[in-house]
């Protein structure tokens, strides 16, 4: 058996870095274990002549395309929303595009204002300062004085416009619709030791420029120099209990597959969505046969995406290709409920740039745009290089029959069960695709595409992970109290994007990692009655 | 896994047939000897997906589907791209994602051949007056009770 820590967190992502990183000032010791392993700016695609190939193998936002010994495998043949993740120190933000909005306030009361999900039981006004101390340490680019937002200040530049951007922004602005340069994780000047961006390609498969805030460079060199240990390739199987019910820490397995526990006076999940409520449920004990923390009978249910809709079109200029980032710039005209729309809640279109030449092609034979044989080369010539369009990012709302349980048959490499997910398309998420699909499509065609196309729900588009262990006031409708903190163990705290009790129409990393920061602190304010 | 020396001969077919040289253009075909040897050494996940798509090229031929005249290769190879299905999007998808990083090709496309790493790319500005009018609007997102 190893020493006791004060302090274990699970998870090296998004918000097991903001966590162990904030809370190094309490100077516990903490240790975090995390199933995969630090990667190098010399690993990324970036690097090679087959950049774009790599995105579509050992890059792939799907674990199960993916398959490296540091993925477990997932059983999501019952979800028309396939899972997007990646298992590393930095856990998705290795790959996730660097989008960084914020929460609207009306989005921690969706059932005050709209009847339906629930109320936060904390509000806009708590996070704020998490969302700012969040931003300074990501390094956020982008401007202030959006009107869809309360005043926020990034701390850089935003990205360029480009062709692409300033072609739909006439678009945009011939309707009359709202658009704003997103806020972003990409640094567009020098930004504390990091090097601004120099326009590679897509974000998504790790920066070789170091420009993109992934939280191997943010949040962790910090926290270990602060004296976190950090411990790669550690995939834990199942937190243990002690006789009074409290967590005593976990059983893993280590680089060389041996077991180990560890044991802890406090245990922090931080694996998103998925991975916390499939090692809480796999916690089972005589006190807790159906998984540590799970009462309520909530670890696992109530899972969200966000349902996307990609819609993109061709245009006779020429546009940005995969010059530049993706993230380019935002519309929130949608963002909030209009019940003349026939749905509730709303979304955020994301306008994207365009696609390399491995891209072009692929998407362009998958789409019938692009023939075999001779004209073949004509007809790439038309597309490639010429697109642009946007995702629009719908809010899901919470539902318990969307659910993460552990497959009875699948397990992973050591043996763990695998987590089944089982998810439903709500009919209020397919009335609010099918509008995005018809703004979305007015947008590019007053932008001037002459050939408009479509997705939805995008079948690979199962980068948001949340809701399955949600946060709340009442035990029996929530799994963690207000502050993270388990309403069954109490010193078991949940810090990831299963805390989310709706979803909003926005990407949630920064969300996620404020709630890490606002949970760090809600732990350190109260460190004498912790356990009371 | 790996493909046997009949699978290579139909793989080099379908890939010429999918992307044929061009004279018009100053490109190879996706059959040409080194994009080909790129092909056969990046199967990688996708050899299993690629031997089934194959094994119904073969079947449509009712025999390897190399050792069939052009005209049955060409109908072989249409009614195949007609039936699609996952298996043939991972063949397709190997043979583009070879394909169109070959230098000869990216040059084709007055692209550099190169990797995006170090010398990165660039971007315009645009235009930023285009926000003016939307600086203008008042706020519009909802206050929510505390």
């Amino acid at each position: 058996m190893l020493d006791p820590v004060d302090v274990l967190i699970i998870g090296a992502g998004a918000s097991g870095a903001a966590v162990a990183w904030s809370l190094t000032d309490t100077k516990m010791r903490i240790v975090c274990l995390e199933q995969g392993d630090w990667h190098k700016p010399t690993d990324y695609p970036a690097n090679g002549r087959d950049w774009e190939a790599r995105q579509l193998n050992d890059f792939s936002v799907s674990p199960n395309r993916r398959g490296r010994v540091q993925d477990y495998p997932i059983q999501e043949d019952d979800s028309p929303i396939k899972i997007a993740n990646f298992n590393g120190v930095g856990g998705g933000t290795v790959l996730y595009a660097g989008h960084y909005p914020r929460f609207h306030p009306s989005d921690f009361r969706v059932k005050s204002l709209d009847g339906v999900g629930d109320d936060w039981p904390i509000s806009y006004k708590t996070l704020e300062p998490y969302y700012a101390e969040n931003d300074r340490m990501t390094g956020v680019s982008g401007l202030a004085g959006d009107p869809a937002y309360p005043p926020k200040q990034p701390m850089m530049p935003p990205l360029p416009l480009g062709v692409s951007g300033a072609a739909l922004a006439k678009g945009l602005n011939s309707l009359g619709w709202h658009w704003w340069p997103s806020d972003s994780a990409i640094a567009t000047t020098d930004y504390e030791g990091r090097a601004k961006c120099i326009n590679l390609s897509h974000c998504t498969s790790g920066c070789a420029q170091g420009a993109k805030a992934s939280t191997d460079i943010t949040y962790w060199p910090q926290a270990i120099r602060a004296g976190v240990e950090l411990r790669t390739r550690c995939r834990v199987k199942e937190i243990t209990v002690n006789e009074q019910g409290m967590a005593s820490g976990a059983i893993y397995f280590d680089a060389d597959g041996k077991e180990v526990f560890q044991p802890a006076e406090v245990v922090i999940m931080a694996c998103n969505g998925v991975g916390t409520p499939r090692i809480l449920l796999n916690s089972k004990s005589e006190k807790f046969p159906n998984g540590i923390a799970n009462s309520s009978g909530l670890v696992g249910k109530n899972l969200m995406f966000h349902p996307y809709a990609q819609i993109y079109g061709y245009f006779d200029q020429e546009m940005d290709g995969y010059h530049g980032p993706n993230d380019c710039i935002w519309s929130q005209e949608f963002y909030e409920t209009n019940r003349d729309r026939g749905f509730l809640r709303g979304w955020t279109f994301e306008f994207t740039r365009g696609q390399g030449p491995v891209m072009a092609a692929v998407t362009g034979m998958a789409t019938n745009r692009l023939p075999w044989g001779e004209d073949h080369h004509r007809a790439y010539r038309r597309l490639y290089g010429h697109r642009a369009g946007m995702v629009a990012i719908c809010e899901d709302l919470p539902e318990e029959h969307n659910t993460v349980t552990l497959d009875p048959f699948l397990k992973d490499a050591h043996g763990i069960p695998a987590p089944k997910i089982t998810y439903k398309l709500s009919e209020n998420s397919r009335r609010m695709l099918d509008y995005a699909v018809e703004r979305g499509s007015d947008i590019l065609r007053a932008a001037g595409a002459h050939d408009v196309g479509f997705e939805k729900p995008l079948g690979h588009g199962g980068w948001h992970l949340m809701g399955t262990a949600r946060m709340g006031k009442d035990p029996t409708r929530s799994v963690v109290n207000e502050w993270g903190r388990s309403h069954d163990v109490k010193n078991l705290f949940v810090v990831d994007g299963s805390l989310f009790v709706t979803s909003a129409g926005v990407n949630p990393t920064c969300t996620i990692q404020a709630l890490a920061l606002y949970v760090a602190d809600s732990i350190k304010q109260r460190l004498a009655t912790l356990f009371d | 896994m790996s493909l046997s020396p009949d699978q290579q001969r139909s793989l080099r077919c379908i890939a010429g047939l999918m992307i044929p040289v061009s004279t018009a253009y100053q490109v190879p075909g996706a059959d040409d000897p080194v994009i080909f040897a790129d092909i056969l050494a990046s199967l990688g996940m996708d050899t299993a997906d690629t031997i089934k798509a194959l094994a119904a090229l073969d079947a449509i031929a009712g025999g390897v589907f190399a050792d069939q005249t052009a005209t049955a290769q060409n109908d072989a190879a249409a009614r195949l791209r007609d039936a699609g299905g996952p298996e043939v999007l991972s063949m397709g998808r190997v043979i583009l994602q070879c394909y169109y990083r070959d230098d000869r090709v990216v040059r084709s496309l007055n692209l550099e051949a190169r990797p995006p790493f170090p010398l990165g790319r660039t971007l315009a500005q645009g235009d930023w007056s285009l926000l003016d009018p939307v600086r203008a609007r008042p706020k519009f997102y909802r206050e929510a009770p505390e």
